[in-house]
C-alpha cells in the first residue's frame, strides 16, 4: 500500500534493514516487517539502502562517513514515511546521533539530517514506547537469557523494552545474565583488528551465557549475535543464538539459530 | 613520556594468557565495580554532582592561566616555590636540584602518577639519590621493578603470593620462615620496613589530586595515611603535579571530592585527605621547612582550546578503567603507557604522539561504559574516534585497511553494485558453510576465525533480494 493513501491514524515507517541482517540474516529484517505490520504500521523497504557507514566513521573514515550518511540521508528519504526503524540499536544509534554531527556543517544537509535523526528508532524501543505495543505473536517453549547491546542500552535506553516485549511470549522463561551490559568484544573492525581481546571478550560473555543454563540466547543487534554465536559454536556450546524479533515475530522456524545449520552438528 | 605501545598487539597475547592476570583482573571486577555501584545508588544528587564537578573543570580550564598564576601567588605568599615544568626532563631537573641544594640521600614517595609520567624514580637513582615508594602498591611493584598497571591499583596485577616472595626477597632482615600468607602479615611488614624510611628521608614527594588556587593548597587523597607521614617528617616537601589539576576554590575540592572517592573505591572518602598550605609556620607542631611545587605541562596545554581540552578534566579517579571491558581482558601493562585504559587511550597520543601510541584509540569497542561512568562525564569514545580521524587523516592507517574502506565505500554509495557484492558473498559463504551454518577458517577473514567461527548466511539471498522476489511477508 503506497503511503499516500495510508489511512491517517496508521504510523508509515520505513525499515532501515541494516547491512548484517541483508546479508546474514534475513530472516531478522523479515521479523521486523511482521512485527511492525502486526502492530498496525505500514511499511516500506526503501530501495536504495546499503548500509549506515559505521565501517567509516568507526575507522576514523570521516570522509567516507559523511558521504555515506549523505546517500543514506537521500536513500530512506525516497520513502515519505513518518518514522524509520531498524532492527538494531547501533544503527539506529548512529542515525539519531551522529548523522547531525557528521552533517551539521552543511547548510544544505544538517536540516535533512536532523529530520531524519529525530524520526529514526530501534525496532524494540519503536514498538513500546513509541506505539505503546506489546501484543506480540511469538509462541515459543524455551529458556532464554538476553544480552543487552551497547549501543541500544547506552546511547538508546533499550533494557526494559526488550523484557516487556519477551514477557508477552507465550511459554518464554528469561534468566538475566550475570553481567547482561557488559561488551560481548564485537566492536565492528575491533574484532578483526584486535581479535585476542575481542576473543578474551566473547569468552566471557560465553561463559556467562552458560552459566545461566538457558538453552538460548538473545539480543537486538546483528554484530552481537554473531560474534557471541562464532565463540558459543567454536566451543561447541548446543546453546542456540537468535535475534529477539524471530523470536517475538513467531520466526524460529523460518532459520535455523545463528551459526547453526540445516544438517545436525 | 617513555610509551612502548606500539607492542600493544604483542602485549595484548600475553596478557589474555596469563592465568594470574586473569584472577587479579576478575577481583577488581567484582571489587572496584560493585562498590562503586552502591556508592553511586546510596546517593541520590550523584548526577547532579556530576554535573557541578563538570562545571567546576570545564569553567577552571578556561581560564587556566588565570588561575595557574593565582594559585603560584599563593604558594609564595605562604613562603613555598612554584616550579613551571614544560617537559619531564625539566621537571625531574628541578625536583633533583631542590634535592640536591637539601642534600638529599633518600626521598619517601606518596603515590604519583606524575611523578611515573615523568620517570622520576629512575631519573633519581641515576643521581645517587634513593626513592622509597610509601603506598603499598607502588612500594611492591618498586621492589619487583615494575611500572604501575592501574592508575589507583598500581600493583592490582600482582597476587598475594607473589607479594610474599617479593618481600621474602627483598627483607632479610626478617626470619625466613615467617609466616606471609595473610594479607594482614603483609601489610604489617611494610609498615615496620617503611616506618624507618619515613623518618628517615631527606625530602618527601608527593602528588596532588587537587591544586587550590585561592589558598595555594595542594590536595591529596590516601587510604594508608603514608601521604601525611611522606609530606609531613622530611624537612623538604616537593608537590610534583600538573597543571590541570588546578581548581578556584577550597569549596570546589570538596565536590570533587565526594565525586572522587565513590567513582574510584566506592569510599564516601578516602580515609584521608591532606591539605598542605606551604611550609611549617612558627607554631605549627609538625610540617616541612620548605615547600615546593613542580607544576608538569608535558603536552597538556597543546590540547586545550581543541578537540581534547575536555579529557583535562579527568581527576584520576580510574573509574573508566574500572569498567572497561579491554582493560578487563588485557590489564593495564599491555597498553604501554602508564596511563591505561580509556582514560590513556585518550591522553596518551596527547602527551606523547600519535605515531607511538595508535593502536591505544583503536582497541576499543566504543562500547561506552567509560563515558557512562566518568564522574567527570569525558566524552571517551567520541576523543578515541578523533583519535582515530587524526591518525586516518595523517596515513597512519594500514594500507589494507584503507583500502578495504575505499572499496567498501566505492560501493555502498552504489546500490546495484553492492547489491551484486552482497549477492555473491552471501551466496559464496552458504556455499560453503556446507549446511553447516559456519565456517572454522576463512581466507581473508583470519582476524575473525582465529578466535570463534564465522556464521555465515542461510541459503536463499540477501534480504533485499528476498523483498524483491517478494518472499519477506
Amino acid at each position: 500500500m503506497p503511503p499516500e493513501t495510508t489511512p491517517p491514524g496508521v504510523p508509515r515507517v520505513a525499515l532501515l534493514v541494516t547491512c548484517l541482517a541483508d546479508l546474514f540474516r534475513p530472516t531478522v529484517a523479515q521479523a521486523a516487517l511482521r512485527l511492525l505490520d502486526a502492530a498496525g504500521c505500514t511499511v516500506r523497504v526503501p530501495e536504495r539502502q546499503t548500509c549506515c557507514g559505521q565501517p567509516a566513521f568507526n575507522s576514523g573514515d570521516r570522509v567516507d562517513a559523511v558521504a555515506q550518511a549523505r546517500f543514506m540521508v537521500e536513500a530512506l528519504e525516497a520513502e515519505s514515511v513518518d518514522y524509520v526503524v531498524a532492527p538494531s540499536g547501533s544503527c539506529a544509534s548512529h542515525i539519531r546521533h551522529q548523522y547531525p554531527i557528521l552533517l551539521g556543517d552543511d547548510p544544505a544537509w544538517a536540516g535533512r539530517a536532523r529530520e531524519l535523526a529525530d524520526k529514526t528508532h530501534e525496532l524494540l524501543s519503536f514498538l513500546v514506547d513509541r506505539l505503546g505495543w506489546t501484543d506480540v505473536p511469538g509462541r515459543l517453549d524455551a529458556q532464554v537469557t538476553y544480552h543487552d547491546t551497547c549501543s541500544g542500552v547506552r546511547e538508546l535506553g533499550v533494557k526494559a523494552q526488550p523484557r516487556a516485549l519477551m514477557a508477552r511470549v507465550e511459554g518464554l522463561a528469561v534468566t538475566e545474565l550475570a553481567a547482561p551490559e557488559e561488551c560481548c568484544g564485537f566492536g565492528g573492525t575491533f574484532c578483526v583488528k584486535y581479535p585476542d581481546i575481542s576473543g578474551r571478550m566473547a569468552g566471557d560473555k560465553a561463559d556467562d551465557v552458560v552459566a545461566t543454563g538457558a538453552g538460548m540466547v538473545l539480543g537486538g543487534d546483528m554484530g552481537c549475535l554473531l560474534n557471541i554465536a562464532g565463540m558459543l559454536k567454536r566451543r561447541g556450546s548446543s546453546v542456540q543464538v537468535r535475534h529477539v524479533a524471530e523470536v517475538l515475530a513467531g520466526l524460529t522456524d523460518a532459520a535455523p539459530p545463528i551459526g547453526e545449520g540445516t544438517e545436525a552438528p | 613520556m617513555h610509551v612502548t605501545s606500539r607492542r600493544f598487539k604483542d602485549n595484548v597475547r600475553g596478557a589474555v594468557n596469563d592465568a594470574n592476570l586473569r584472577q587479579s583482573l576478575a577481583t577488581m571486577k567484582t571489587g572496584f565495580r560493585v562498590k562503586r555501584g552502591l556508592a553511586v545508588a546510596a546517593l541520590p544528587e550523584f548526577e547532579a554532582l556530576r554535573e557541578a564537578g563538570k562545571a567546576i573543570k570545564t569553567h577552571t580550564l578556561e581560564h587556566l592561566d588565570h588561575y595557574l598564576e593565582h594559585f603560584e601567588a599563593r604558594v609564595l605568599e605562604r613562603g613555598g616555590h612554584v616550579h613551571w615544568a614544560p617537559d619531564a626532563e625539566t621537571a625531574r631537573r628541578a625536583v633533583l636540584d631542590i634535592c640536591r641544594t637539601h642534600g638529599a640521600k633518600t626521598v619517601t614517595k606518596g603515590k604519583s602518577m606524575v611523578a611515573e609520567e615523568i620517570e622520576l624514580n629512575a631519573f633519581l637513582e641515576g643521581h645517587g639519590i634513593r626513592p622509597v615508594e610509601t603506598d603499598l602498591g607502588e612500594y611492591i611493584i618498586q621492589l619487583r621493578h615494575e611500572l604501575p598497571s592501574h592508575i589507583i591499583a598500581p600493583a592490582i596485577h600482582v597476587r598475594k603470593s607473589q607479594v610474599a616472595s617479593t618481600f621474602r626477597e627483598s627483607h632479610p632482615q626478617f626470619p625466613a620462615d615467617r609466616p606471609l600468607e595473610e594479607p594482614r602479615e603483609l601489610l604489617d611488614e611494610a609498615r615496620t620496613v617503611l616506618r624507618e624510611h619515613f623518618l628517615g628521608a631527606d625530602v618527601g614527594i608527593t602528588g596532588a589530586n587537587f591544586l587550590v588556587a585561592e589558598t595555594g593548597s595542594s590536595v591529596i587523597v590516601t587510604n594508608e595515611g603514608n601521604g601525611d607521614l611522606t609530606q609531613l617528617l622530611p624537612r623538604v616537601h616537593i608537590v610534583v603535579t600538573s597543571i590541570e589539576k588546578v581548581v578556584p576554590t577550597l569549596e570546589d575540592t570538596g565536590t570533587l571530592l565526594r565525586l572522587l572517592a565513590r567513582s574510584a573505591t566506592g569510599q564516601i572518602m578516602s580515609s584521608y585527605t591532606t591539605v598542605s598550605t606551604g611550609p611549617r609556620r612558627p607554631d605549627d607542631p609538625d610540617g616541612p621547612d620548605h615547600f615546593h611545587v613542580v607544576l608538569l605541562d608535558n603536552g597538556r596545554s597543546r590540547l586545550l582550546g581543541g578537540e581534547f581540552q575536555d579529557v583535562l578534566r579527568c581527576i584520576r579517579c580510574a573509574a573508566c578503567i574500572n569498567h572497561c571491558p579491554v582493560y578487563g581482558a588485557v590489564g593495564g601493562h599491555a597498553y604501554g603507557s602508564v596511563y591505561p585504559g580509556p582514560i590513556g587511550s585518550v591522553l596518551t597520543p596527547g602527551l606523547a604522539s600519535l605515531e607511538e601510541s595508535a593502536s591505544l584509540p583503536n582497541a576499543s569497542t566504543l562500547c561506552g561504559r567509560c563515558e557512562e561512568v566518568c564522574p567527570m562525564k569525558i566524552p571517551l569514545p567520541r576523543m578515541l574516534r578523533h583519535w582515530r580521524e587524526q591518525e586516518f587523516a595523517r596515513h597512519l592507517t594500514p594500507a589494507r585497511t584503507r583500502w578495504g574502506l575505499r572499496a567498501w565505500a566505492f560501493a555502498a554509495r552504489r546500490p546495484w553494485l553492492y547489491r551484486l557484492g552482497t549477492g555473491l558473498a552471501g551466496r559464496l559463504l552458504s556455499r560453503l558453510g556446507r549446511g553447516r551454518g559456519r565456517l572454522a577458517r576463512l581466507p581473508l577473514a583470519g582476524g575473525w576465525t582465529q578466535v570463534r567461527d564465522l556464521p555465515v548466511p542461510p541459503p536463499g539471498g540477501t534480504f533485499m533480494a528476498r523483498y524483491k522476489r517478494g518472499e519477506t511477508r
